[in-house]
Order: structure tokens, then sequence, then C-alpha cells
């Protein structure tokens, strides 16, 4: 044990000796995937470099989007991934098979690709894992493909042995064309920042339930594909939308903080504005949470151009999953980069997650 | 009432009004002129109190001239290495490390208990004491809760030690006492601080005169305070308000839940259980009856006791270079802030800290790197 180093501090090579691997002694910890800092700074670091050109004006995975956009004709192919492992399986509001085919629908859509033409669903499976419980995924995969219009085209099962793996995860892929594409880097001084819901309700009702905490009903994941409602605000305002990106994990924060780093503009967040539920905000209060880091499986945040700002937010309104819409911030020259939380009170900072959303102790 | 509508109830009593904090501000900046001096400096030993001022972003909103520090108010901040160390080889050995949250970071000699369990180590995150005696009794395997806080926290501790928990619980603690490392910092020749906010929830346990015999002593004053923000402002007014006034006394803003005398009963569990112990404080000092540790009637379920706790296992071990670039010390101790260290935001980060300041939601560097110590957003 003459050389134990830190992952994080070994990565970013401000530890261990010249030519030594940066990665060397470090081990992967679960902020590796918690959407945050650190998974960041692995994509970037590991898996982005010495990937083969697909030249300019195109989106692949150096941009770090919701998908890669290519150029096919005179159209964008979109094109994403995404894995599915959700602890507990079965959820008030959903289940892993709603937000495989969600999370990649929703993909899709916040890259401008509202009308999905298929998916691919890979199932990794446990040995030993109940048969009525697949039948009940398979059924809710089956409704979520209706409800958003992409059907599963083509899949793979794997089975593994028992205690190999922890129960069932999902991959889903996802394509579909599109004339426009909109990424998350587009946002301009100015623009206003409109988030399609209330934020938090998808990892609260999760963490919840995972802690046995009953606040007598009232939380329900948001998990719902997203690409009806993003057609409508696309179509009433044609160019009016700058950027858009789906609050997933890492929060409304996460979102916020990539798509102004990526755009090189400063938001200012009126917090008092943002939509929260009042059993979210009394769930996040007793977690030690803050229900700006907690994920959204069903809800888009959207960088508009200030005179297009009430037609987007009248149109999202008007659909059943965008009825509490609000306008909560804008962007402005600033620092780029820069989150601004106004809390009522003061202003600060608005602090990105930087791993799993651990609760406080005292 | 359920949780859920408590919480609103205590919304709607409207703690986060920005007009009464409006009202409180303006007060404050006008005693801060009538005290006249150039800078006044108090301090707060709590993180939540930090927590609810950077949250709120009240430091933005208070007089320039009134510098609210953030002391040893942390307690995951002041867990020594050693204490991390123990923790960590118990998790090594093969018992079940049961601990808060933000104690999986903090440093170690060699590593961190997020680093011992990616290693092999078997550590689960509880949120309270009751949970960690849950936890044993559905696990064969002996459990170590590896438990840090101050005498708040320690109370619940102490609840659970007293509670007959299962023959395979065991309590490693790092809980600190307060009143102690406050003399401390009264005592430090270079010392700033004019006056104290104390901490309302530590405060409802040992009850509000428990600093009548500090302020005596150091002619300093004490303003027991909760956490709303209103709270906090007010708790500051009364505090420069006292400083003008030149009369060192303390005072309970907090009395819906502080009383004189505290909580008697919860008192009694807390020394029946524990006794106080001079020890290292991380980056602090050796705090004279700063420690908490089990009474001797108590060593069944002291892992201390129960284990034998190699550490020297470590020796080989040394902690990273840049540990001693940390000033989280000076930090706590008031006479330095974070943007002050080289290490802040660049080699020191919340996903790679340095020192333990950088780990805790309620450490000091974590805050301000977070939500910003500066007022000029």
């Amino acid at each position: 044990m003459s050389s134990v180093d830190v992952g994080d501090r070994a990565a970013a090579g401000t530890l261990g000796g010249e030519g030594r691997s940066p990665f060397r002694d470090a081990v992967v910890t679960l902020k590796h995937g918690a959407g945050g800092v650190a998974m960041r700074r692995l994509i970037e670091t590991l898996f982005v470099p010495d990937m083969p050109d697909i030249g300019h004006h195109q989106i692949g995975l150096r941009q770090l989007d919701d998908g890669a956009a290519l150029r096919v004709g005179c159209e964008w192919l979109v094109f994403t991934t995404d894995s599915h492992v959700v602890h507990p399986i079965f959820f008030p509001g959903g289940d892993i098979g709603r937000l495989a085919v969600t999370g990649t629908v929703n993909d899709l859509a916040v890259m401008g690709a509202t009308v999905p033409l298929a998916l691919a669903l890979g199932v990794v499976v446990e040995e030993g894992f109940p048969m009525v419980d697949l039948a009940r995924i398979q059924d809710s995969i089956r409704a979520a493909c209706l409800e958003s219009g992409a059907p599963v085209v083509t899949g793979d099962t794997k089975v593994m042995g028992r205690g190999e793996m922890d129960g069932i995860v999902l991959s889903t892929t996802g394509v579909a064309l599109t004339r426009t594409v909109v990424t998350d880097a587009g946002l301009r001084e100015g623009d206003r920042i409109v988030v399609s819901g209330t934020i938090g309700d998808h990892g609260i009702a999760l963490m919840a339930l995972r802690h046995g905490l009953d606040l007598g009903g009232g939380l329900r994941s948001d998990v719902a594909p997203i690409n009806g409602l993003l057609h409508r605000a696309l179509s009433v305002a044609p160019g009016a939308v700058h950027a858009m990106k789906d609050p997933t994990r890492g929060g409304l924060s996460g979102a916020l903080h990539e798509m102004a780093a990526k755009s090189g503009v400063e938001i200012l967040i009126d917090e008092p504005e943002v939509p929260v539920s009042e059993p979210v905000r009394s769930a996040a209060e007793i977690l030690g949470l803050d229900p700006f880091h907690i994920a959204n499986e069903g809800k888009v945040v959207i960088g508009v151009a200030a005179d297009a700002v009430t037609e987007v937010l009248d149109a999202l309104r008007g659909h059943p999953l965008g009825a509490a819409a609000a306008a909560i911030g804008i962007c402005r020259s600033g620092t780029p980069g820069r989150v601004v939380l106004d809390t009522g009170l003061g202003r600060r900072l608005l602090p990105e997650i930087e791993g799993e959303p651990l609760p406080r102790i005292c | 009432m359920t949780p859920a509508t408590l919480a609103a109830e205590a919304r709607k009593l409207r703690f986060r009004d920005p007009g009464k904090a409006r009202d409180l501000t303006s007060r404050l900046e006008s005693l801060c002129e009538e005290v006249g001096r150039e800078r006044i400096s108090v301090m707060h030993v709590c993180g939540s109190h930090e927590q609810s001022i950077a949250k709120y972003g009240l430091r933005t909103i208070l007089p320039r001239r009134l510098d609210v520090i953030m002391g040893p108010g942390c307690p995951v901040c002041v867990t020594d290495m050693p204490e991390v160390d123990e923790a960590v080889l118990l998790a090594l050995d093969g018992h079940l490390v049961a601990t808060y949250g933000d104690m999986l970071k903090v440093p170690g000699t060699a590593m961190s208990l997020e680093e011992a369990q990616a290693r092999g180590g078997a550590v689960e995150v509880v949120y309270s004491a009751a949970q960690a005696v849950e936890l044993a009794r559905r696990e064969p395997r002996e459990v170590v809760f590896f438990a840090s806080g101050f005498e708040t926290t320690a109370v619940a501790t102490a609840a659970v030690a007293l509670a007959d928990p299962p023959a395979n619980f065991s309590i490693l603690s790092a809980h600190k006492y307060i009143p102690p490392v406050m003399e401390i910092v009264a005592e430090m020749p270079h010392t700033r601080v004019e006056g104290f906010l104390a901490a309302g929830h530590a405060a409802t346990i040992t009850g509000a005169r428990l600093f009548e015999r500090f302020v005596e002593r150091h002619g300093i004053p004490v303003v027991v305070a909760g956490f709303e923000p209103l709270d906090v402002l007010a708790g500051l007014t009364r505090l420069v308000e006292i400083i003008r006034d030149g009369t060192p006394c303390v005072a309970n803003m907090y009395p819906r839940c502080v009383t004189d005398e505290g909580n008697r009963n919860a008192l009694d569990q807390l020394w029946r259980v524990f006794r106080t112990e001079g020890g290292q404080w991380r980056g602090i000092a050796h705090v004279p009856n700063g420690n908490l540790r089990l009474r001797d009637a108590f060593a069944h379920v002291d892992a201390r006791r129960r284990f034998t706790i190699d550490l020297e296992r470590f020796w080989q071990s040394s902690p990273p270079r840049l540990t001693q670039l940390c000033i989280c010390g000076d930090i706590m101790a008031g006479l330095s802030a974070p943007t002050d260290c080289t290490l802040f935001g660049r080699e020191c980060r919340p996903e790679a800290p340095v020192g333990a300041c950088m780990v805790s939601s309620e450490g000091t560097c974590k805050i301000w790197h977070q939500y910003g110590g500066h007022p000029d957003l």
C-alpha cells in the first residue's frame, strides 16, 4: 500500500510522477456516474480523446450534448443511447420500462427531433428475475412507445447468472430525423430561461421511497415523453428557441450549468419563480436535498428569445405536461458559465452537484 | 399533522419574508454605523448557520463592514485524520461501517471511507443513529456506527446506546463538544472575534445559560439564534446591538425552541453515556474536553475497546503533500478566508477535496465554493 491516490486527484494529474498513467491506482466511484462534474471529467479525459474525427458542422461525442446529430442529405439524423438502472424498479408514476423509452425519446426531442423514427432495446436481466415483473415492464414499454410514437424495432436479450448483477438493466437507442437541430449550446445574451414544469419530482419520489419516507402520498415521478410538448413549443415560434436540455441527472442546476458554460453566457435565476410542488419541497427539506439537484424525467429547460417567450409559454401551458411551465431566468453577459440565483432575500451562486446527492448530517 | 403539512405551516410563518429581511438589514446597517468601527467581526460556530447565510444569499445584503466568520462549527471538518483512519481500518477488516453521508469523503491518512468502499470495504450511509441500529439487527456482521456531530447529534447516539442495542452493534465516537472550542478561539492571540452567534439546536439541548460563564470569563457576548434566514438576521442584529452597548451578555433569540436550562432529559442521557476528553480537532488545536468519548459503563458498545484497531498499518502511508498547504485550521479560527488559500477552487475542489472543509456540506470552503463567498453577484 505504498501508493494510494484519490481517483480525481490522480486523474487530474496533480499526483503521481512523470510518464505514469493518470488513472493508475484510481478506481471508479459512484460520483463518476452521478451526472455532475466528476462524470463530465471522466468522459472528457477517458472517453472523448482520440475518437475518429466526424468533421465540422456535426454534433458528436466532443460536444457532450444529449445525443449526436449527423448530416444525412438535407436533414439531420439525431442519434442517442441511454442505459437505465433504477432502484426500485417500480415506483409511483412509472417503472424502469417507461423510463427507458422516455429517456431516449426525450434526449432526441431536446435536440429538436420531436418525431422519433424508431428505438432499439437491449435487455440484460438476472437469472431468477420474476417473469411476471418482466411482463409488467414490457407492458409499460409498449404503452410508452404508443404514447410517444416511437416503436421498438430491434433488440437484444442477455441473461446474467444470479448475483452477477442487480435485477435488470435496460438500454435504449433512438434515431430520428429533423430539419432543425437545437443544441444545448445556443443560449444568447438576453434570452429567457423557461422550464416546462415542477422540478425534482422523479428523484425525490424515488429517494423518499428508498428511505421509507411517507408524506401521505403526493410524491410521484414525472417520467413522461415530452416530444409532443416540445413539438408544440417549437412550432409556435420557429427559430426563437435557441437551446434546450432535459434536466435529468444533475437536475435543473446541472442542465443550467452545462448550457451556460457551452453557450458562454451567465444565467440569473429568480428562485421564487421556479416551480416546485409542495410535497417535493417538504420531502427535499426533510432529506436535506435541494430540488435544483434532483433528477427530472419529463421536463425540459428552454432558452428562448425574449420577444417569443409569451408564445412559447402559452404553447407549453396548453399541453397537459406543460401546465406549470414558467419563465425562471435570463441570460446575461457576466461571467460565462456562471449561474447566479436570486433567492428573494439575496443572491448567491447556484452550485452544481458533484456526486450522489447525500443528505446532510445535522 | 404529517411532516409535509408541518413544513407547509412553517413556511406560512414566513421566516423567509423578504420585506422583514430588508427591515432587519437596515436596522443592522444603522447599528454597525453606531458602533463606528471600520470592521466588526462576529463568529458563528455552526454549519447550519453558514448553510442558511449562504443558501439564502444573505452575505449580499449584510452591511459591508460586518464580517460574519464561520468558526469550527462543522463536525465533519474537525474530525481528525486518525479518527477517519480508525473507521477505514474497521471497514477494510470486514466490519460494516455505518455513517453519515458527509463522512464518506473526508480524507484519511491513506484513504477516505469512500475509497475504502471502492476497494471492497463495507460502508453504509445512514441518516440517524437509530437507522444504524436497525441495520445491525438485519446484519449478521458487526456493525460499527462511526458517529460524528456535536452535542445535538451525540444525544441521539446516547439514546441508542441506552436502548439495549443488539450485540453486533458498536459505536466509534468522533463526537465533539462545542463550548470548549469557543474558549480556544476566544483565547487565540490574534482573534478578531467580538461576539458569538451560538447554534440554536445545540442550545435546545444545553440551554442558553450554559454560555453565561463564557461571557463572564471573556467579556464576549453570545447570542443564541435559529436557522431560518430571519432568525439569523435577527440574531446578528441583537449581537451587534450588544456590541454597540458594550455590555456583554447572553441573549436568547430562539426562544421558540431554546430555554435557559435546556433539555434536562437529553442532557442526562448525554452525560450518562459520554464523558469529555481532550483531543485534536483537525486543523485547529488540541482542545481540552473537546471530544466526547464513551464512558466505561458503555465499553460493550465502544468499538475502540471491542476491536483491535491497528493504526500502525498506515505508518507507511502519508497524507498527500498538498495537505500541508491546506489552511482549513486558520479559516475555522477566523484568521483567514477560503479565498486566501492557494488550493481553493484549484487543487482543492468538492469532487477532489484536500481538506475536510471542502468535503462537508457544512464546511466553509465547500459552501464558499458552491455558493460564492463574495457579495458581488
